[in-house]
């Protein structure tokens, strides 16, 4: 934990990217954690008068629908991020799984298995979302919607975990390990998983983006289910009430920055991170060996 | 007749990453003098500074590599030549006509997506803009004759070529021009046993046919011993001794020099090697004096305070070391 | 050009058909697995808005539409009939458009969808990959870290945002372009100046859209690539040999760094298309975005189930063709 917050720390002052993409990241999860404080309910409409424009009293102004909108977005932040982290959760459980099966047992099992997996990668996946969403949509909670998503965004994350794993393989330290007797299960943990760890952890957060964007695109489609506040789901209300034709303007504009904002901050996460984990400067950082004097 | 003088050169990797500035002392007061019709051999472990020696002899000082102070000279048509003080152009024109370097890496020298023929042409457009094709393919065809090369290399790709044909199509490359001192870093490391004894063979024959000065860098010391006239022997980014290769193998007088030496398998001897204890000093924070006072069984108390000069004890010898100059030659 | 090379094709074209057939066995499976099959979905809409209330036509339609959708018999008769059906082209009847058959409202969409997303992808494959090697290249420049940051922000944008917002500022607050649409309405169709600029007005947002999110992302892992080939041996020592610099850009880092890009290109031709779904349906454009909105719409289901498995097949196609271009720019695989 302390080593987490170093890196953190690190990254928060070495990396303006970083800087922006933290102070973003924070401001929406407060946002969304001020939903447990909202004195409205999402579910109740009409409390206010509708299409007032942002106020002091409403941040985000109205919608047509009596709703105050900062707090009504709350909801749908907090819900959108909830539904991206079970995604991704449940996505890493198959790719890591997959990535880990093919890359340590090899041979025909691997070569199938990646045949398979490349399908998955190339196969476009929403016109089948959009069919299983067609079928059984309006029963869906956020957890299902997270597990059919999932079902479908693990691919191309087992394929990078795979080549990890197979060029962690070739390494030396695991033929010493391997010679000198270790089990595969405690070299698999003590040695290979913090190498594998930081391409899991930018993956997921790589995931977590591409999830929350299916998730808006399905919603506006009118296939999630409608009833629960999510930013896909607020969009689609707000075309539903034809708000941009009617000047609510800010009934779109709320939700499309506050998602632009979360985007764009984990995607500069993930570059971030990416800079950091390079093994070149990682190797420059701790050792300061002679940069450019090999071998 | 020298062609290349280095007079106390320093040179550091400069960075700053996360917040921290650090100065990697490679080169520390380097002073060499090479001379023409001569195989020069630098030798030392890995990380000693050798890369980064022959780096800013070659002129290639980018970021973080930076010159901290001394010369390097060049005598070229009775002129000297800074290669720390020329701008971007004359270094240009002087490379690869004047002096030319094979980088480490023998295996990746070559582009995977080019043709060699392509990659002869680009190297030989560089500096003989107006060329015609048809020249270019004669002097070519010519010059990998000479040198032993069948021609057939110029129409493959480099994955079509073994490791050994890599590094000797790398090095046709490098003497194109006939340059007047050849840089060879590593040549030979990648390479197994047999296919290492052509690659000195090729440039043993470059160096005696064209009269020039070729310098070896590598860390094996069976290498200098087969090929070099000099050696230079370097320890944590200075030179610590240097004399004839004969002399550097039959009277090391450099106790890490007489290490190296010990550390040599010889035939018919089965006494133990020992090594030397320690690790060769981090190059971001050296040692203060002798750098290698930490590891020297005959360390004086003066060694951990004063550098040694690297002064010459003998006819084309040269140590740096305090057991060995004049004022404290009782102690040795 | 060898025995591996040949080997190579055989691969592609075997793969290819694998990825359509594990991509068309799932969309078969998916509404038979589902805890709501297809015909219990349309009849529940059809009801909901009060077009059947006798059980007796409930009942009647609940058969039809379980014939029609081909989910009467064992799984194994519907899935030998499904690919048969398939095979010769039929895929029954629009239920929204009927009796007008799914295939020929797929062929009016296909190449709409088609275009927008060959000429879109070449476009911001093309200059994501110039713009992030020049950026890559001349990494400490100033313009080069303005574009890596433009990059870097249109690059994670959703494609369905990034189409919503282009309408929002060019077709309502600037009204430059049309609000959607292929073409201007009561417009004869013809190889004249008007009808094909009509065409070019009515595309160039949805394109732009798509174009800027592909830019980025090219962009972003064009720089990365280059920014790790320029410390290749082999750039380094023609650098060394005083090759020029756009050579060494041009026949030494890009053509070097474009081939992970190609392959890039392949496996994220799935993902663009998604993209291009959702922009037309965001622009009204009628390809099989726009026709899948309206499917669902209607609650069309075997218009659905075409437009998927159409989707799953051109994408697979399209892939190919990547990955049979590709040898033309590796040596490596054509020359073993």
């Amino acid at each position: 934990m302390r080593g987490f917050l170093r890196v953190v720390a690190d990254l928060y002052r070495s990396d303006p990217r970083c800087r922006f993409a933290f102070t973003a990241i924070s401001i929406v999860i407060m946002f969304a954690l001020m939903s447990f404080v909202s004195p409205q309910d999402p579910g109740s409409s009409y409390y206010a008068p509708p299409n007032q424009p942002p106020s002091v009293a409403h941040p985000f102004g109205t919608n047509s629908r009596g709703q105050d909108m900062f707090w009504f977005l709350t909801f749908a932040v907090r819900n959108s991020l909830v539904f991206g982290v079970i995604t991704a959760i449940l996505s890493r459980i198959i790719a890591i799984s997959i990535g880990l099966i093919a890359g340590y047992k090899g041979g025909i099992i691997d070569r199938i298995m990646m045949v398979i997996n490349d399908s998955f990668v190339v196969l476009p996946v929403l016109p089948l979302l959009i069919l299983i969403n067609f079928i059984i949509r309006e029963q869906m909670s956020i957890l299902q919607l997270a597990m059919v998503i999932a079902a479908f965004g693990w691919a191309w994350d087992a394929r990078l975990i795979r080549s990890q794993v197979l060029s962690l393989k070739e390494r030396e330290f695991t033929y010493t390990s391997v010679f000198s007797g270790t089990k595969t299960s405690s070299i698999l943990i003590s040695e290979h998983l913090p190498f594998v760890m930081p391409i899991v952890l930018s993956t997921t957060i790589n995931n977590l983006l591409w999830a929350i964007g299916m998730e808006v695109t399905l919603a506006v489609l009118g296939l999630s289910n409608i009833g629960i506040p999510t930013i896909g789901t607020t969009i689609y209300w707000a075309n539903q009430h034809q708000a941009l034709i009617s000047g609510v303007w800010w009934w779109i504009a709320a939700p499309v920055a506050i998602s632009v904002l979360l985007f764009v901050a984990l995607y500069l996460l993930v570059v971030g991170l990416g800079a950091y984990l390079d093994p070149r400067t990682r190797l420059q950082r701790m050792k300061g060996v002679l940069s450019d004097e090999r071998a | 007749m020298s062609v290349l003088r280095i007079q106390n050169l320093q040179a550091y990797y400069q960075s700053t990453l996360y917040g921290v500035t650090r100065n990697v002392k490679a080169v520390d007061g380097v002073s060499l003098d090479l001379r023409a019709n001569e195989i020069y051999g630098i030798a030392g472990e890995s990380s000693c500074g050798k890369t980064s020696l022959i780096k800013v002899v070659f002129g290639a000082i980018k970021p973080p590599l930076t010159i901290i102070g001394g010369r390097v000279l060049y005598q070229i048509n009775d002129r000297d030549f800074d290669i720390t003080q020329t701008n971007d152009e004359t270094l240009r024109q002087m490379r690869w006509k004047q002096v030319s370097y094979i980088l480490q890496g023998s295996m990746s020298l070559l582009n995977p997506v080019r043709r060699v023929r392509k990659t002869f042409w680009d190297f030989t457009k560089a500096h003989e803009p107006v060329i015609e094709p048809e020249k270019f393919e004669a002097t070519t065809r010519e010059h990998l004759n000479r040198l032993g090369l069948p021609a057939e290399v110029l129409d493959s790709y480099p994955h079509q070529l073994s490791g050994g044909m890599k590094q000797r199509v790398a090095i046709a490359l490098a003497t194109i021009f006939q340059p007047k001192v050849i840089l060879a870093d590593e040549p030979t490391t990648a390479l197994d046993v047999v296919v290492q004894r052509g690659v000195l063979q090729l440039l043993r024959r470059i160096q005696q046919e064209t009269k020039n000065t070729l310098v070896i860098v590598t860390h094996d010391m069976g290498i200098h011993a087969n090929i070099a006239d000099r050696v230079g022997i370097m320890y944590a980014g200075r030179i610590v001794e240097e004399g004839t290769v004969k002399h550097i193998f039959s009277e090391p007088r450099h106790p890490y020099t007489k290490h190296l030496i010990q550390s040599l398998p010889k035939i018919g001897d089965k006494s133990k090697r020992q090594s030397i204890p320690g690790a060769p000093p981090n190059l971001a924070d050296p040692p203060a004096g002798c750098r290698f006072h930490p590891r020297c069984p005959y360390a004086k108390p003066i060694c951990s305070v004063q550098t040694p000069e690297l002064s010459p004890i003998q006819d084309e010898r040269r140590v740096a070391c305090f057991l060995l100059t004049k004022e404290n030659a009782h102690v040795s | 050009m060898g025995k591996s090379f040949l080997t190579y094709v055989i691969q592609r074209i075997a793969q290819c058909l694998l990825v359509v057939i594990i991509g068309i066995t799932i969309t078969f499976l998916i509404p038979r697995f589902s805890p709501t099959d297809p015909v219990e979905a349309v009849v529940n809409r059809a009801m909901m808005m009060g077009q059947f209330s006798h059980p007796d036509a409930v009942e009647m339609m609940k058969d039809a539409l379980t014939k029609l959708y081909g989910l009467d018999g064992t799984l194994g008769q519907q899935y030998v009939r499904f690919w048969r059906g398939l095979l010769s082209g039929d895929l029954g009847p629009s239920l929204s458009s009927f009796p007008k058959p799914v295939m020929s409202l797929i062929r009016g969409s296909l190449p709409w969808t088609g275009a927008l997303l060959l000429t879109t992808a070449i476009i911001a494959w093309v200059t994501g990959n110039m713009l992030g090697a020049l950026a890559g290249y001349y990494a400490d420049k100033r313009w080069s870290h303005v574009l890596s940051i433009i990059a870097m922000s249109l690059h994670p944008i959703p494609y369905y945002i990034m189409a919503f917002v282009l309408l929002v500022l060019l077709a309502y607050v600037i009204p430059v372009f049309p609000l959607g649409g292929a073409v201007a309405i009561g417009l004869k169709p013809g190889f004249n100046w008007i009808y094909i600029s009509s065409i070019l007005r009515h595309a160039f947002l949805p394109a732009l859209s798509l174009v800027l999110v592909g830019i980025g992302g090219w962009f972003v892992g064009m720089r990365a690539l280059v920014t790790n080939i320029v410390s290749e041996d082999y750039v380094t020592y023609a650098e060394y040999a005083g090759v020029p610099n756009r050579t060494i850009m041009y026949q030494y880092v890009m053509k070097n760094a474009l081939l992970p890009q190609i392959t890039g290109l392949a496996m994220q031709l799935g993902l663009i298309f998604n993209g291009a779904l959702i922009t037309e349906y965001v622009f009204n454009y009628p390809g099989l975005g726009y026709l899948a909105y309206s499917a669902i719409f209607a609650g069309d289901y075997s218009l659905i189930m075409g437009v998927a498995v159409f989707s799953i097949i051109g994408v697979s196609l399209a892939v190919l063709l990547v990955d049979l271009a590709y040898p033309l720019f590796d040596p490596r695989v054509k020359h073993q």
